[in-house]
């Protein structure tokens, strides 16, 4: 089965076009269950070949497809190893269950097969970038999932904020992947080729550290776009202008991750550079404090849940950034989980209060919607790291690591801490505020569960978020055997005994709990308390950092812009004009002149052929 | 079989043809005149299927001399470099045929210079003697600024007339070039002079009038391109211009002068090529991020489009003047793909000027609801022309940087955020005129018709081909990008650095690479 790996991508690709072109004859719902159909063989197909590596009787294997660029190297080729089969894994199956969660959610939209032509496309997309064996292809589909992105979050381009979420998520990506096409040049000057296999086999012998730093350093720009960290992170609360269910798979359990996965994937360069690994980490762990704090401040459940993304993207990062890359990884794939089942969740409760998405519009909605509230109880729990969900787990671990570092890095460690305490607080209030306590929505709406295409998704996510914590604890390491292979040669994170890690699991859920208890006491109460005014307002808008980027990056871009756009009409064709008066005032005296422009033309373009024979002779000469 | 001379005849017969149409007929000449532009397409297309794989560079030579004193002769090949600009020619000119059905006044007229246009373009690219090749570079010239002049917008007779200007200043220079770059060669070979572009090749000229020369040329092709700072004429005439004189000038004409100065400049003057290289990179790489910024702030489309051109003909300047296989082959890969991606956007905006008469982004919003499908190919091409990857743009973006940052590495990177701005003008563009609630002076506009998808289908088509598959194109480029560095490194000291040349890296590394398995 190993061999149709290219099937993987095909099909949903498939799919994609066959929703673009024929998804109007073929109408709601059938476009949606074409998609569902398409990302579900997809996983299917992959499931057996990932299977082998769990038994250990697989070996990471190459696929050929074809040559693309010739010239630089550059084939068409997909790499099948644990770290890409666990991502394929989490793409086709957390994709399928929303896939079939929008078949109920998008039900009535007069764009429906688009929209799932869209999701096709994306799910294509990111599994190119999770299967290439060579950075060109994974670009190609790190650009590829921004496209998706752009056509997702704007799907409902008729209002203009949508619109306008949709362009800033693109281009703020673009900024990242400026990063991404610089490293992929240091990359061939230094290697020749874009191959992992070959990168990475001969990485220690051909880059000196400062090299190595800064590749992984531009590749960290390119992760800090994708996964929403300082100073880039801006674009995804935005980003929840799209449908939700594109805002769970893609703006938290998927394309997010991104950054991190391609920084796992690099592993051993990030290896040869320390600095790197300290900055990644220090980022991170900031991203995860700010976003926290953001997050305590929202009254919009989308947005409470768009900063906790970004915030948890920062531990993984600080996972990466501290070499413990199975830990990031694997806290990656809980959250992929649990923040899914958070998302998809807040959807079905979106689309209960007839899109209702105030918190404080909410309340009591537990016994209207009991399964959406059992489900999401579960991911509460996880997210907050409550023993034994899955998120517990591996925060865990990467606090750890981090803790194992010693020195400074005790103060990063301090931090994810706080972030944990943080967590938990804001996600009990958000739990409390539309679950518990009494009604506060508008006598119109009549909150309701939602249909079984929605709550299925919801059942399965909340199974493995409950659960799968426990295929890496400290007692039984079965994740972090079964991706070795894809983190070959990388030494494990040191000084991690047992009872360290033991009383390190103690403090975090003893903070945890504590979180979750001073929100409980703080909201689980009839009269809500106050939260206007001062740090709260300041929080409430991200700290006025979007209007930040606007004063001191966007405006001086556009009077630039305009500058340059004026220099054209002032300075070039204005000195032909003022050379224009010059000739024509001269040979009026000569004779009257009937074409005064030709000899303006003439005049400074006499001028300029002068100055380039000069800077020509000059800098010709002095070579 | 001449059949180099026959493709530059045809669109010469074909516009006899139209002219000899009755004039109480108006209504056949559109149909006669997109039946003959076929012609020469059909021809590109033997020649494509023809053209041998084996290593030879210049193929279905042909030559007739006309003057054995003054060493002037017809003589006509095609390289891997020609071979696609003159596809790109035979398929753009048709489409741009195809896209005038609004043009009511002088049709004939219009047929006929469109066509003799082609003509001589095709002239440019197939001819190896210099003094030939200036002759169809300054036909170019006449139809291009009656096609402004005459079917141009508002301030036609301004722009028609610095188009003329420009490039009229620049050909001087060019002329006098070829005239004393002729006499050198008529010394070599013991006569009046030559124009053989193959004698130039094997003259030793020192490096002191190889800077004159260079200039010369340099500053005629400069202007074409155009680059910083000869670029004013530009967007006035690209967007004064009907839609198909837009299409032609930024899809064919600019190449004109990418191509001079890869077959000329480089080949000719080696050790000057290598001393100004600086200087053109430079100039190439401030295009690039001067003409995306000034593109964002445009409040008219077409000219918007434009300014984006002044920014990746700069990518291609830069990839030029790297000098390494990789830098010269995304050159002319993204040769191609720029006549293919604004090209089509030109086409666009024309389609949409047909129905509104206005090309003010302010006077649209909303469209996207109203007309799904053009919205789409627009949003499609946007993309191809910002670099997305899997379509044609990115292909020679890619390798262009790649490519030039292994000789020009600071400036490569400055290059880069181009790849930013583009994202931001494109989108800006797209979110003001397609998104948000529909203006309700859009109301009632037609989509596409079959004839407006007829024209955009085959570009889209061809961008995604490229942009997937670009090998078969690559292999033919290759053979002649690899004989320019040969010339190069033969005639001065540059030295092309490592991986800068199709290397095997797995002998280089040393390691086994188990690709191509399965």
């Amino acid at each position: 089965m190993t061999d149709l790996i290219w099937l993987v991508v095909a099909i949903p690709l498939v799919g994609a076009a066959v929703n673009l072109f024929l998804g109007k004859r073929i109408g709601e719902p059938l476009s949606g269950w074409i998609g569902f159909g398409a990302v579900a063989a997809s996983f299917l197909i992959a499931v057996e070949p990932m299977l082998g590596f769990f038994a250990g009787d697989s070996e990471p294997s190459t696929h050929f497809l074809f040559s693309w660029i010739p010239v630089l190297g550059v084939n068409a080729e997909l790499l099948w190893d644990p770290l890409s089969a666990l991502l394929t894994m989490i793409v086709t199956g957390v994709g399928a269950l929303i896939h079939l969660y929008s078949i109920g959610y998008m039900h009535g939209d007069e764009r429906f097969p688009r929209f799932f032509s869209y999701l096709n496309l994306f799910i294509a997309s990111m599994l190119i970038l999770v299967l290439a064996a060579n950075y060109a292809v994974m670009f190609v589909g790190w650009e590829l999932v921004g496209l998706s992105s752009y056509l997702l979050i704007s799907f409902w381009f008729t209002k203009p904020t949508a619109a306008a979420a949709g362009k800033k998520a693109f281009i703020v990506n673009r900024i990242g992947d400026w990063g991404f096409l610089v490293a992929m040049m240091l990359i061939f000057a230094a290697f020749g080729t874009f191959d992992f296999d070959i990168i990475f086999g001969t990485a220690p012998g051909v880059l000196s550290v400062t090299m190595a730093t800064a590749i992984t350093l531009l590749l960290f720009v390119a992760a800090a776009g994708k996964s929403a960290q300082l100073p880039l992170y801006i674009w995804l609360p935005d980003a929840m202008e799209g449908p939700t269910p594109v805002s769970a798979l893609i703006h938290a359990a998927t394309m997010v991750t991104a950054g991190v996965f391609m920084m796992a994937r690099s592993a051993v360069l990030f290896e040869l550079a320390p600095v790197s690994g300290g900055i990644v980490a220090t980022i991170g762990a900031a991203t995860a404090l700010l976003a926290a704090v953001i997050a305590v401040s929202q009254r919009d459940i989308k947005r409470v849940l768009a900063y906790s993304t970004i915030s948890q993207l920062g531990y993984m990062v600080l996972g990466v950034g501290v070499g413990a890359y199975t830990a990031g990884v694997f806290h990656l794939t809980t959250h992929a989980f649990f923040k899914a089942l958070l998302f998809l969740g807040a959807g079905s409760v979106i689309h209960a209060m007839s899109g209702e998405q105030d918190m404080a519009k909410m309340g009591g909605l537990r016994k209207k919607m009991p399964i959406t509230f059992f489900t999401m109880g579960a991911a509460w729990l996880a997210i907050s790291g409550i023993f034994p969900f899955s998120g517990f787990w591996s925060k865990d671990e990467i606090l750890a690591a981090t803790f194992a570092q010693g020195g400074a890095w005790y103060l990063l460690w301090g931090i994810g801490i706080v972030v944990a305490v943080l967590t938990a607080f804001y996600m009990t209030r958000l739990f409390v505020l539309t679950f518990l306590g009494k009604p506060r929505w508008d006598a119109d709406a009549h909150p309701h569960e939602s249909p079984a295409s929605m709550t299925i998704p919801l059942i399965v996510l909340g199974a493995f978020t409950v659960s799968f914590g426990l295929v890496n604890t400290p007692f039984r390491l079965s994740f972090e055997h079964f991706l070795e292979p894809s983190f070959h040669g990388i030494p494990h994170v040191e000084g991690l005994t047992n009872v360290l890690i033991t009383s390190l699991a103690s403090v975090t859920l003893v903070v945890a709990i504590a979180g979750i208890v001073v929100a409980w006491r703080r909201y689980r109460v009839d009269e809500l308390p106050v939260e206007v005014g001062g740090w709260w307002d300041r929080a409430l808008v991200g700290f006025g950092v979007d209007d930040l980027y606007g004063r001191w990056i966007v405006a001086p871009g556009r009077r630039a812009s305009e500058l340059a756009s004026r220099a054209d009409a002032v300075v070039l064709d204005g000195a032909a004009h003022g050379i224009a008066t010059g000739v024509r005032s001269a040979g009026e005296a000569l004779k009257p002149v009937q074409s005064g422009r030709v000899r303006t033309y003439a005049g400074i373009l006499a001028v300029a052929a002068v100055a380039l024979v000069v800077v020509t002779v000059l800098v010709g000469g002095g070579f | 079989m001449p059949v180099l001379t026959i493709l530059i005849a045809l669109p010469f017969v074909g516009a006899a043809i139209i002219g000899l149409l009755p004039r109480r007929r108006p209504e056949v000449v559109f149909p006669v005149a997109i039946g003959v532009s076929v012609a020469p397409l059909a021809v590109a297309i033997y020649l494509l299927a023809e053209y041998s794989l084996d290593g030879t560079t210049f193929q279905f030579f042909e030559n007739y001399v006309l003057s054995e004193r003054f060493g002037i002769a017809w003589e006509l090949a095609i390289d891997g470099i020609s071979l696609f600009m003159v596809v790109l020619t035979a398929v753009l000119f048709p489409l741009a045929i195809a896209a005038s059905a609004s043009v009511r006044d002088k049709l004939k007229t219009y047929m006929i210079l469109m066509l003799v246009l082609e003509g001589a373009v095709l002239g440019v690219f197939l001819a190896l003697d210099l003094l030939v090749f200036f002759a169809f570079f300054e036909i170019v010239l006449i139809p291009m600024y009656l096609l402004i002049s005459m079917w141009g917008s508002d301030r036609r007779a301004y722009a028609a007339l610095k188009f003329v200007v420009f490039t009229a200043i620049g050909s001087a220079f060019l002329l006098v070039g070829i005239i004393v770059l002729g006499i050198l060669a008529g010394d070599a070979v013991g006569a009046t002079s030559s124009f053989d572009w193959r004698v130039m090749l094997s003259m030793d000229i020192s490096e002191s009038t190889q800077m004159w020369l260079f200039a010369g040329f340099g500053i005629a092709f400069a202007i074409k391109v155009p680059l910083f700072p000869f670029h004013t004429w530009l967007p006035d005439a690209h967007t004064e211009a009907p839609t198909a004189g837009s299409v032609i000038l930024a899809g064919v004409l600019l190449k004109m002068g990418a191509y001079g100065l890869l077959r000329f400049n480089l080949s000719l003057f080696p050790d000057a090529s290598v001393d100004l290289a600086p200087v053109l990179a430079v100039l190439g790489v401030i295009g690039i991020i001067y003409g995306a910024a000034a593109a964002i702030v445009q409040p008219d489309i077409k000219r918007l489009v434009a300014y984006s051109s002044v920014s990746h003909m700069g990518f291609i300047i830069l990839g030029i003047f790297a000098f390494t296989s990789q830098s010269l082959q995304g050159s002319v890969f993204q040769m191609i793909s720029h006549g293919l991606t604004t090209g089509a956007l030109f086409l666009l905006i024309g389609m949409i000027y047909d129905r509104t008469h206005t090309r003010a982004i302010s006077d649209y919003g909303g469209l996207a609801k109203q007309m799904p499908v053009y919205a789409g190919i627009f949003l499609f091409s946007a993309f191809a022309s910002a670099g997305l990857p899997g379509l044609s743009g990115f292909v020679g973006e890619f390798t262009i940087l790649v490519g030039s940052y292994l000789t020009l590495p600071v400036l490569t990177i400055i290059a880069g955020l181009g790849v930013i701005l583009a994202a931001v003008y494109l989108l800006w563009a797209y979110e003001r005129v397609f998104t948000g609630p529909l203006n309700p002076k859009l109301e009632g506009l037609k989509d596409l018709s079959f004839r407006e998808l007829a024209i955009m289908v085959p570009l889209v088509v061809l961008i995604i081909g490229l942009g997937v598959y670009p090998k078969p194109v690559m292999d033919r480029i290759q053979p002649s990008v690899e004989q320019i560095i040969d010339r190069l490194e033969g005639a001065s000291d540059y030295q092309v650095p490592e991986f800068g040349r199709l290397t095997d890296v797995e002998s280089v590394v040393g390691v086994g690479h188990e690709g191509g398995g399965g």
